[in-house]
């Protein structure tokens, strides 16, 4: 396992890139303006891009070169375009009726992350060194999930439900990039392009609910119940 | 020989895409979706047999035929089989002419999708190919593009990916556990995994399980994950419903019987069948509740499909032989049974025009034939003898007093009465209740064509068959189903 043989330098620069794709997602949770979290996902992908190029530097992994650029490429410049244009196309610029203040949904994401590092603690077996990295990541991966799910059931909007979604994605992908870099190559590239083919439906499907439903905010979809 | 059977089964339902969307002609569309089907289940029987003689793997062991995959199979092909059928006669009464060959591309599509997922080793490309499955459904649920649907439509996508999310945590922190026993790179298959989990640091493994447990539990309708389900199965045309309820359900509880393999030989185990039995039966309870107070005939169907789904998942939490066998039998049977409970609520849909279930009455006087089958069905379904779902229900519970949960057994029982009672009750409203005197006119006559009855026939009387006598034959399939889950995937 190359974490166990990490020197400080390797050993901080994996973190401050992984803390700061936290801290992103926090941005994303924070803001109300839809445009905002397309900017801070786009730069959370190109930090995660530069995560797994640093790896697989580091690690001697030279397909994580590839992976790199495809994460660059998709999540960092397709998937952002196609959002922006849903965004542009459907007027919506902000959440409107939001069921958190964005002041209180930054408190509960911190409760979340001290929960994640709870159970990242419980999670890990690693002795000293590695451990730090190793549970750092379980952490943000972990947070990540729960902040994306918070964002899924606090907002309304289509375009950041799809957003939310796109965040687990994210953290299992910023985690699955330090914990098993090995991983087969063309897994992670399927699922690279399985999410582009997740947003272009997303983007089929919200176009739909303009036109049959009306309206793209989930508090509005409440014909079926029961 | 299996080789060749593999590529029947996957080559056909392609074909019939690429005629679907080459040619652009409804008829065309129709029978090729048909034929490709009939194929599929054609070829499935004689694979469940060929992989009675040992698992076959090709294409550097990618993709891999066990009979458990071989037996999931032969489900959705009977389900594609029939469905497709009945979507001959189903879909011309919706004025969609010029998008019928869309709409069978599609169905085609899903079905090869789910077939896919059946046959993949590797952990990754079999969440890949769950995944796909819920992509292509998504527009089949909003197929008919009005409010409802586009919103069931909506939901199902975001509900499902957001579980399958945990489905894809889980299988990461899988393989990162293996690597601490097979190193940092090795091929992420089922045997692999299955080999690497004891030596595991067991909390980690508990965890990637429940991850998983959760993911592919939110696409096979377990509760509380299950409420993209009824808005998903009550708004999508009456073919596709009974392939979501009869076929992609079993596709999702294959990877969860899957998963329970590979934990079946670490310390975990025990605790993994715990958390499987937890969620059938709060499956089970949650859809007796709402089973009785519903309104909407789809709906009612729906909630079905999770009590069905929960007794699969306490046969699978029971383990056991009796509880494997249990499960596959149910699997199949619910197969054909929930087909057929769609197929007839579909009808009286159109006949009626309407999907609650107090403008639905004097069913028979509309259908004779077919509102008899789709009567005696509703019987089958409520887990009565002599029909087939009585029998697998039956031998889950032999299965569960063998084991530790009679727990679970006993509220198990319970609820089936309350199911039974709350079930058959709906169907004695819409057969012989008064009918207000305005609804009374406004039934409309649907040309009799065979499709829409064959499929009834041919999903009813295997039920009956099977129901009165358990093939000997089947015991065998059985055995070696569940030797495969227990000694891991060879």
């Amino acid at each position: 396992m190359f974490l166990a043989h990490l020197n400080s330098l390797q050993a901080s620069i994996f973190s401050s890139l992984a803390i700061m794709s936290l801290l992103l997602t926090f941005v994303m949770l924070g803001s109300h303006w839809l445009r905002n979290y397309v900017y801070a996902f786009a730069v959370q992908s190109w930090l995660i891009a530069a995560l797994s190029a640093a790896v697989g530097y580091f690690a001697g992994y030279p397909e994580l070169y590839v992976i790199a650029l495809l994460t660059a490429l998709f999540r960092g410049l397709v998937l952002p375009l196609l959002l922006m244009r849903i965004v542009d196309r459907l007027n919506v610029k902000r959440e409107i009726h939001a069921v958190l203040q964005p002041s209180s949904s930054l408190v509960i994401g911190a409760f979340l992350v001290m929960f994640a590092f709870v159970i990242a603690n419980h999670m890990n077996r690693q002795p000293a060194p590695a451990a730090n990295v190793v549970i750092l990541a379980l952490t943000i991966m972990l947070s990540m999930k729960f902040i994306g799910f918070l964002m899924l059931s606090v907002r309304d909007e289509a375009v950041s439900q799809i957003l939310g979604l796109l965040v687990l994605e994210n953290g299992i992908f910023l985690g699955s990039q330090i914990l098993v870099p090995g991983m087969p190559l063309l897994i992670e590239i399927v699922i690279l392009f399985d999410l582009l083919i997740v947003v272009a439906c997303f983007g089929m499907l919200v176009r739909f609910l303009v036109v049959h439903a009306g309206t793209t905010s989930s508090r509005q979809l409440n014909r079926l119940v029961g | 020989m299996a080789q060749q059977l593999l590529l029947i089964l996957f080559v056909a339902p392609l074909t019939a895409v690429a005629l679907s969307l080459g040619l652009r002609h409804s008829r065309i569309a129709e029978y090729a979706t048909v034929a490709a089907s009939i194929t599929d289940l054609v070829v499935s029987v004689p694979l469940v047999m060929q992989t009675m003689h040992g698992t076959v793997f090709f294409w550097h062991r990618y993709i891999e035929i066990d009979t458990l995959g071989a037996w999931v199979i032969l489900c959705i092909s009977i389900v594609y089989a029939l469905s497709s059928m009945y979507a001959v006669g189903y879909m011309r009464l919706l004025d969609e002419e010029k998008r019928l060959p869309l709409f069978y591309a599609l169905f085609s599509g899903f079905a090869f999708t789910m077939l896919a997922a059946c046959v993949m080793n590797n952990v990754g490309v079999f969440w890949i190919a769950i995944e796909l499955t819920t992509l292509i459904s998504t527009f089949l649920v909003g197929f008919e593009r009005e409010a409802e649907s586009t919103e069931a439509a909506w939901k199902y996508i975001i509900v499902v990916s957001g579980g399958i999310s945990l489905a894809l945590l889980g299988t990461v922190l899988f393989y990162w556990g293996g690597s601490f026993v097979l190193g940092q790179r090795y091929a992420m298959t089922w045997g692999a995994l299955h080999r690497s989990a004891p030596e595991v640091y067991q909390p980690l493994l508990l965890i990637s399980f429940l991850l998983v447990l959760v993911g592919y539990g939110t696409k096979a309708g377990l509760a509380p994950m299950h409420t993209w389900l009824p808005d998903a199965h009550s708004e999508s045309p009456a073919p596709v419903s009974a392939m979501l309820s009869g076929a992609l359900l079993n596709a999702s509880m294959l990877g969860i019987a899957r998963f329970l393999g590979v934990v079946s030989g670490a310390s975990i185990n025990r605790f993994a069948h715990t958390a499987v039995v937890a969620f059938g039966i709060f499956s089970f309870v949650i859809a007796a509740l709402f089973i009785v107070r519903q309104t909407g005939i789809k709906r009612l169907m729906a909630y079905s499909s999770v009590e069905h789904i929960g007794v699969q998942a306490l046969g699978l939490g029971f383990g056991g032989v009796f509880g494997v066998a249990g499960t596959f039998y149910h699997m199949l049977n619910h197969s054909m049974n929930k087909s057929l409970m769609f197929f007839g609520a579909g009808n009286a849909m159109r006949a009626y025009g309407t999907k609650e279930i107090s403008g639905i009455r004097h069913v028979l006087k509309t259908f004779p034939v077919s509102g008899t089958l789709w009567l005696l069905g509703a019987v089958g379904i409520a887990g009565a003898p002599p029909f087939a779902l009585f029998l697998s229900e039956f031998t889950i519970l032999r299965a569960g007093i063998a084991g530790p949960y009679r727990w679970a057994v006993v509220l198990f029982v319970v609820f089936l009465v309350v199911v039974f009672i709350g079930f058959l009750a709906h169907f004695r409203a819409m057969y012989f209740d008064e009918a207000p005197e305005q609804q009374a006119q406004q039934v409309r006559q649907l040309p009799w064509v065979i499709w829409r009855t064959l499929p009834m026939w041919l999903a009813f009387l295997p039920l009956l068959v099977l129901g009165l006598w358990w093939p000997h034959g089947l015991w065998d399939v059985f055995l070696k189903i569940s030797l495969e889950m227990t000694g891991g995937v060879q």
